[in-house]
């Protein structure tokens, strides 16, 4: 084999590996009880694989030959533990798996497995920044330093965030269980919002050059699609994935070539991918059809408006508003509030919008949410009060990281003071 | 799995004994121990003195120096525990929620450590 073509070999092993990591760790981790046993030998596996695949060529069967081969790692090493007697149950489990394998390797019983260890990443027991990481690491299959670029945090740091949660996992007892009935709603939830919170990090990119991070975004899509499928009598885990690919439809569109930050308004909606968009729509309106309405299913049904407009000022603002007014009901947060104000604003002009914006200033809740300013800013801008918002541009850009958006910022500020 | 319930309430905020409000609190506290204790979940559990009667002491370079109050002075303050046998967390998390206090106060649940 050529060195280049070894390369692309390797390059193709780590794709299968990434894809089918998830799966296999979650099998694993059922039946060794050990989350980071079962990431060590799964880790294994795959060096191995590395060895063996471009010599024998990728067996038919990845994932059952992955899951073997990290089996028979976890036997080795339960034999060679200190405590080998204690492990003499697992150890003996693992013989018979062996024997059989093959058969359930491939069954539904895999998509049991995952849903547990999403409930396990996910635990509110764990801090949130754990949790997003985890998840990450255990279903997305990233590298650890993967998702410390992503984060903007050094590898080290991130390495010992894992390892705390995983350690927390074992010794406080964290389940690998799907929740009993009087925690689902708590804990869907918390898997709903870590999936969010990574989507959320690879779109807005609060810090950094580029104005998005595509990867983070795939990645959220992806455990948003696992979810789904996992759970499709939930429809949140839909509407999630619905509002993911909304958003994500105007992803490309979101910046020029120089990096800098595009609003919606401006935005060539000739970039959004239509597919997308399509593919949203048609998952919104099967969760929708299930009756039971929530803030992701809302928040998609508010994208999917703005997506289906064919410009900013043909936008269907008071349906918007109306919808920001039911996702109050549900949500009562002050960033709600903001939103529904910006809406209004569109509705009945910039003015109908600032006594709501001027008292959310006064509670002082969203004092350093840098996009309550930016769109203060905005709508004195739009109402043609120049001096009140050449101050609300300061105040946003005082609390604004990210480049792009920072260009953006001064560029307005400059029209307020011309 | 042995998990400690430590109970953290307001005893500024407590009801005084006599009070009907009190009685509630120790039927609520019967039958919830009663219940833990018919299902072999209860290790053990006890309400402890108010935080006016703790002692704390130390020892610096051998030797010991007692002073009144507690550890730290906190807004909550530690009334009592319970040692629970449970098979998780979520199951320890499910009888935390369930001790009258956590309605008004906090619990914190810890694993209790094992040697093995």
């Amino acid at each position: 084999m050529t060195p280049a073509s070894l390369e692309q070999t390797r390059a193709a092993i780590k794709g299968i590996a990434r894809e089918e990591w998830g799966r296999v760790l979650a099998s694993l981790v059922g039946q060794l009880r050990d989350l980071a046993l079962a990431e060590d030998v799964l880790q294994d596996a795959v060096v191995a694989a590395l060895g063996h695949w471009p010599r024998d060529g990728v067996p038919a069967q990845p994932r059952a030959w992955l899951l073997q081969t990290a089996r028979r790692k976890a036997i080795d090493r339960l034999r060679r533990d200190a405590n080998f007697q204690a492990k003499r149950a697992e150890l003996a489990v693992l013989h018979e798996l062996d024997r059989q394998a093959g058969q359930d390797d491939l069954d539904e019983s895999i998509a049991d497995e995952r849903l547990r260890l999403i409930f396990t990443c996910c635990h509110p027991a764990l801090a949130e920044a754990a949790r997003v990481a985890l998840t990450l690491r255990t279903l997305g299959g990233l590298a650890t330093e993967e998702i410390a670029r992503a984060f903007l945090v050094p590898e080290a740091t991130m390495a010992q965030r894992l390892t705390r949660a995983k350690r927390k996992i074992k010794a406080a007892g964290i389940p690998y269980e799907v929740p009993e009935p009087d925690l689902w709603a708590e804990r869907l939830g918390s898997v709903l919002s870590v999936i969010y919170l990574i989507f959320n990090e690879g779109y807005a990119a609060t810090s950094g050059e580029a104005p998005t991070r595509g990867e983070l975004c795939r990645e959220a899509i992806r455990l948003g699609r696992i979810l789904a499928q996992l759970v499709p009598e939930e429809p949140e885990a839909a509407g999630l994935l619905a509002l993911m690919l909304l958003h994500d439809s105007r992803r490309v569109a979101r910046s020029d070539a120089q990096g800098n930050l595009i609003t919606l308004e401006q935005q060539d909606r000739a970039r959004w991918d239509q597919g997308l968009i399509a593919a949203g729509a048609r998952l919104l309106e099967s969760a929708l059809a299930q009756g039971s309405p929530g803030p992701y299913q809302i928040q998609a049904a508010i994208s999917a408006i703005h997506a289906q407009a064919p410009s900013a000022t043909a936008t269907d603002w008071r349906q918007i508003t109306l919808l920001y007014g039911e996702l109050y009901a549900l949500q009562p947060s002050p960033v709600v509030r903001l939103n529904a104000a910006v809406a209004l604003s569109f509705a009945e002009g910039a003015e109908a919008a600032l006594p709501t914006l001027a008292e959310l200033e006064r509670q002082g809740a969203l004092a350093s949410y840098q996009p309550f300013h930016a769109a203060h800013a905005d709508t004195l801008r739009r109402a043609g009060r120049k001096t009140a918002a050449a101050k609300a541009y300061r105040q946003t850009l005082a609390l604004t990281r990210n480049a792009a958006e920072r260009r953006f910022l001064e560029g307005r500020l400059g029209d307020m003071l011309g | 799995m042995k998990y400690m319930c430590l109970i953290y309430g307001d005893e500024a905020k407590h009801p005084q004994p006599g009070t009907p409000e009190m009685g509630q609190l120790m039927q609520d506290y019967m039958a919830f121990t009663k219940d833990i204790q018919e299902k072999s979940v209860m290790v053990a559990g006890d309400p402890l003195q108010p935080v006016a009667t703790a002692t704390t002491v130390r020892v610096r370079g051998g030797k010991t120096d007692t002073t009144d109050g507690p550890f730290a002075e906190t807004k909550e303050q530690l009334g009592g525990y319970y040692i629970l046998e449970c098979k998780d967390l979520d199951e320890a998390i499910a009888y935390a929620a369930r001790i009258p206090t956590a309605a008004s106060g906090s619990i914190e649940v810890r694993p209790i450590m094992v040697f093995d």
